[in-house]
């Protein structure tokens, strides 16, 4: 069988080869300049979703002159289908703490925070316990950097970076207007690195295995391998660390049932791919990026009910700041309904596939501004479902 | 550091600005005019309404004009055709969530969301209409503002106004997505949360969401009624300002024009707040002297200082709510408006021979807090309560209009006799800073038999429009009998608007402040920027409106309190001395300390 997905074991591998604090005494010999390049040779993006270079985030942040700087792990994972991080945080967090230490070394910042979304509050005991053993053996070696933990308290949009920082300076957690970037001027105001759990890891993996050895995986636009959190009709539903670049019809070979009609590749604020589709789709920042969600449906599932499910949950989970997001969502909502009742012309879902348009360029944040793939990719794809 | 230029091109005309400015303001200055809503001049960029978004060449995303800065090279488009259907979007957007009533709504005619919609020719909605049924039950239990969720477009105006401006955050939002609104402490009504009734939200409410709670039908029905005899009061700051409502530019004195127009409307008497202003002068200037006497020879330890003035309504709540360990710094003067009805109901009753039951006191404020303030139990010392009925600069414009009164055509007219002749010193209680200068004037004057060292007494450093500020007046050359005083530094402060009432307050508090006297005015500029003056406001307009206050002053033939002849005969005729025991029972008031919460 000739097969491009490949299973890959980088960050869950635990040999006794080399522990995460002999990576970080390693790298913390080397120059931040040197660390930087390495980072951006290595072609690391970010995995939380939206893929910005790593390297280039760390350099701008580097580049700001500031007393206090900040490095913040994003642990809020809240995208529907996604329970990756949650998987990283418990049973490999060194290789998290030891990414942000080197980012800290790096960039310039003396203090970093790990932002992890409440519903993941049974992992603190054990969590915690581990950061106190981490930031002491920091201390042990005269690394001016301590670790520190906030809990968020269950809202999506506190994913968004911005907010949380908002979150994290104990108000309402609603993104703020950009420019500026949070390597400006990010939490409390300070030029701020803030990556996703996964990115963290891979950074210590990097700078373990080496950027050669880390861009040898995955393809020109997408280095390396990224952990899937696959869900739905599968029968091996779990975590799974792939390579990129992989077409999306092997994946459905691997851990489809047999009879996938879709998968939404990117959770709720992803796209849909229809079966027919399966072939001419890559799994990447060349096809359709994921911050890791895949969930397969299969022939059972009425696609009108899970873009209703999509929807209700951005309803519910806009901040509500911003008039395209907070009402935009509603529409979507009662429109398919409306249609699906017969009371508004199935043409009306033409009028809100404008209305995402709309909010894929006017939303302030990421949230509203995504919507629309759930939407158009099963309105396009599925048209009779949502109206019959 | 001086700031460099930024060059851009909007709609393809270049223009260069100063680096910082955003696009709003950079299109202004080429005239392309983008529309806003939840921008405010007087408050924090918020960037959520999303309306103003322009297109910005080479990016993905349409830029809220308000929220982003200009950069090098950047090229802006206001009106281009992706622009133009997200604005339209978004407007219908926002229509679908708002109960569009307009011809029953309030606001009908005064309205950003209204101007817009008419702008864009929103027809029949193409969006579902979103409006929660339960929305639309307005709260009414305040006496001062009414709010109605159902009119609510969330552009936190009023949110910011209340935590920037006032440091109140009697309002806030409340949940997220689809059931976010703007409420309060759990949801509280209005009159049972930390809301100091100024109306501040209310000024700068872009719909009919927050609205003064008006009494026009009451007022009218009191001035139809046969059996009643309905004089009425104007506030120094409504006479530079109703003009804005009625067609006169911002900053031009209507005060003839506005004595006419109530006239034609069918008071009986139309009399002044600015007489009770000088008469809070005597008793406020004189309970000053009595501290200082009390603290400074007398040693008294009880003997409270600073003194703080308590003219405005808004203010006197917060202290209540906020700062109940100070309330015995406040100065017992009653506020003009309600030594007004005490008198008028008792001396002025007496005079013209007509019983207090039989007389309705209606008053024109600029002011919503006034509307609570009257219906304090405090303020029935006349027997009845002393003020019936107030209504705000922006209700008195509807009531002329509604008689259908050419207002600026009206020949000029004058107060009636009595309790309508007044000084300078009164009006300029209409501006931060006015009651500070006007009990100086007389003050300064009661103790050393002279003017106040300032060319045409004009106090000049107690003017302005900085948050706090403060001055200190050497008293020299005293007369005998209050030579206690000689070589005192008189040391006053200033503040206007809430957030600077409570920094200048932790500063008594943690005895950092060393004042004498202090002059709080609840509302951004005073009175003159209150909650119940014509909307729209900002700084530019209440720099006028200040000019304005000046220019009355400065025409007025009598420009201290002590020298207003009515003032010395009431004290001749009725009250005997300040701070005497009838003035004590007419003009004087005690506070109370309210929850936190």
């Amino acid at each position: 069988m000739e097969k491009n997905l490949k299973k890959v074991d980088i960050i869950f591998e635990t040999s006794d080869r080399c522990t995460p604090l002999e990576v970080l005494e390693k790298t913390l010999k080397r120059s931040p300049d040197d660390i930087i390049l390495d980072l951006i040779d290595s072609g690391l993006k970010g995995r939380g979703g939206a893929g910005f270079p790593t390297g280039l985030k760390w350099k701008f942040t580097r580049n700001e002159t500031s007393d206090v700087k900040y490095v913040i792990c994003n642990a809020d994972e809240g995208e529907p289908g996604t329970f990756k991080d949650r998987e990283i945080l418990d049973r490999v967090p060194e290789k998290v703490f030891v990414g942000m230490v080197i980012c800290g070394y790096v960039v310039g910042a003396k203090e970093g925070y790990i932002y992890m979304r409440g519903e993941y509050n049974f992992l603190l005991k054990g969590l915690l316990k581990k950061l106190d053993d981490f930031n002491q053996a920091l201390r042990k070696r005269n690394i001016d950097f301590t670790i520190y933990f906030k809990s968020g308290s269950g809202a999506y949009i506190c994913g968004e970076e911005s907010a949380l920082f908002e979150s994290m300076e104990g108000k309402r957690g609603e993104p703020r207007n950009k420019p500026p970037y949070p390597t400006v001027a990010g939490y409390n105001g300070k030029p701020t690195v803030i990556n996703n759990v996964e990115t963290l890891v891979y950074t210590t993996m990097i700078f373990h295995m080496g950027a050669e050895k880390f861009k040898e995986l995955g393809t020109k636009d997408s280095r390396g391998s990224k952990v899937f959190s696959v869900s739905g009709d599968t029968p091996i539903a779990g975590i799974y660390e792939l390579e990129l670049g992989m077409p999306l019809h092997e994946f459905v070979n691997e851990f489809g049932d047999g009879d996938t009609k879709a998968v939404q590749v990117g959770g709720a604020s992803g796209h849909c791919v229809p079966r027919k589709k399966f072939n001419d789709t890559i799994i990447g920042f060349e096809g359709i990026p994921t911050g890791g969600s895949m969930m397969i449906f299969n022939s059972s599932r009425s696609m009108y009910n899970v873009l209703h499910d999509y929807l209700e949950f951005f309803t519910e989970e806009s901040c509500g700041q911003c008039t395209p997001c907070r009402v935009g969502c509603q529409q979507l909502l009662k429109g398919i309904e409306a249609v699906k009742r017969g009371e508004r012309p199935p043409s009306y879902l033409d009028d809100l596939k404008k209305l995402t348009a709309t909010m894929k360029i006017a939303a302030k944040c990421g949230l509203g501004q995504s919507v629309g793939n759930p939407f158009n990719s099963i309105v396009d794809n599925f048209r009779e479902e949502i109206i019959y | 550091m001086s700031k460099y230029l930024v060059n851009l091109k909007i709609n393809n005309m270049p223009i260069a600005v100063e680096e910082g400015t955003t696009i709003l303001d950079a299109a202004k200055k080429l005239n392309f005019r983008i529309p806003t809503l939840c921008h405010h001049p007087d408050l924090t960029v918020a960037g959520n309404c999303r309306v103003c978004v322009v297109e910005v060449k080479g990016a993905k995303l349409l830029a809220a004009a308000c929220a982003t800065p200009v950069s090098e090279g950047m090229e802006v488009f206001t009106n281009s055709e992706k622009v133009r259907i997200a604005r339209k979007h978004i407007v219908e957007l926002l229509l679908s969530e708002h109960n569009s009533d307009c011809t029953k709504c309030y606001k009908n005619g005064n309205c950003e969301l209204q101007e817009l919609a008419s702008e864009y020719r929103i027809g029949d909605h193409v969006f579902l209409d979103l409006v929660r049924p339960e929305s639309k039950i307005q709260d009414i239990s305040s006496p001062s503002i009414v709010k109605d969720d159902s009119k609510c477009i969330r552009c936190q105006r009023c949110v910011r106004t209340c935590t920037e401006l006032q440091g109140v955050s009697a309002l806030a939002v409340v949940h997220k997505g689809d059931q976010q609104k703007i409420s309060t402490f759990l949801n509280k009504p209005l009159n049972e949360v930390v809301c100091t009734n100024c109306g501040q939200c209310i000024n700068r409410c872009p719909t009919g969401a927050l609205t003064e709670r008006n009494y026009i039908e009451e007022v009218w029905n009191a001035i139809y009624d046969p059996s009643k005899f309905v004089v009425v009061q104007t506030a120094p700051a409504t006479r530079i300002a109703l003009g804005e409502d009625l067609g006169i530019p911002v900053g031009e004195r209507v005060t003839g024009k506005m004595v006419a127009a109530l006239k034609k409307l069918g008071f009986n008497k139309v009399l002044d707040t600015d007489f009770t202003a000088d008469l809070t002068i005597m008793e406020e200037g004189t309970e000053l002297l009595t501290r200082l006497k009390r603290a400074l020879v007398d040693k008294d330890e009880t003997v409270v200082l600073p003194m703080m003035t308590s003219c405005s309504p808004g203010w006197i709540k917060f202290q209540e709510h906020i700062f109940p360990e100070l309330l015995d710094n406040l100065s017992t003067c009653k506020s003009p408006q309600q030594m007004f009805g005490a008198v008028a109901k008792t001396y002025y009753a007496d005079k013209i021979n007509i019983k207090a039951q039989d007389m309705v006191v209606v008053s024109i404020m600029p002011c919503t807090a006034k509307k609570f303030e009257c219906e304090r139990p405090e303020m029935r010392d006349s027997g009845y309560q002393d003020v019936d009925y107030v209504l705000t600069t922006r209700e008195l414009s509807m009531m002329i209009r509604q008689a259908g009164i050419d207002f600026c055509k009206l020949e000029e007219d004058h107060y009636d006799s009595i309790l309508g002749e007044s000084s300078g010193a009164a009006v300029i209680f209409g501006a931060t800073g006015g009651v500070m200068e006007a009990a100086l004037r007389t003050a300064y004057e009661i103790v050393t038999g002279r003017e106040v060292p300032f060319t045409n007494l004009n106090i000049q450093p107690v003017r302005g429009m900085e948050g706090i500020k403060d001055a200190s007046i050497k008293i020299k050359n005293v007369k005998p009998e209050w030579s206690f005083l000689e070589g005192v530094d008189l040391n006053v402060a200033i503040a206007h608007g809430l957030a600077n009432a409570r920094q200048l307050m932790e500063k008594v508090k943690s005895g950092e402040a060393n004042y004498h006297f202090i002059e709080i005015m609840g509302c951004p500029g005073g009175c003159l920027g209150g909650g119940g003056q014509p909307i729209p406001t900002s700084p530019e307009i209440r720099k006028k409106r200040a000019e304005a206050i000046y220019e009355e002053d400065a025409g007025m033939p009598i420009r201290k309190s002590h020298e207003n002849p009515e003032i010395v005969e009431i004290y001749k005729q009725f009250l005997g001395e300040p701070l005497s025991h009838k003035s004590h029972d007419l003009l004087h008031t005690h506070y109370k300390p309210r929850h936190r919460y």
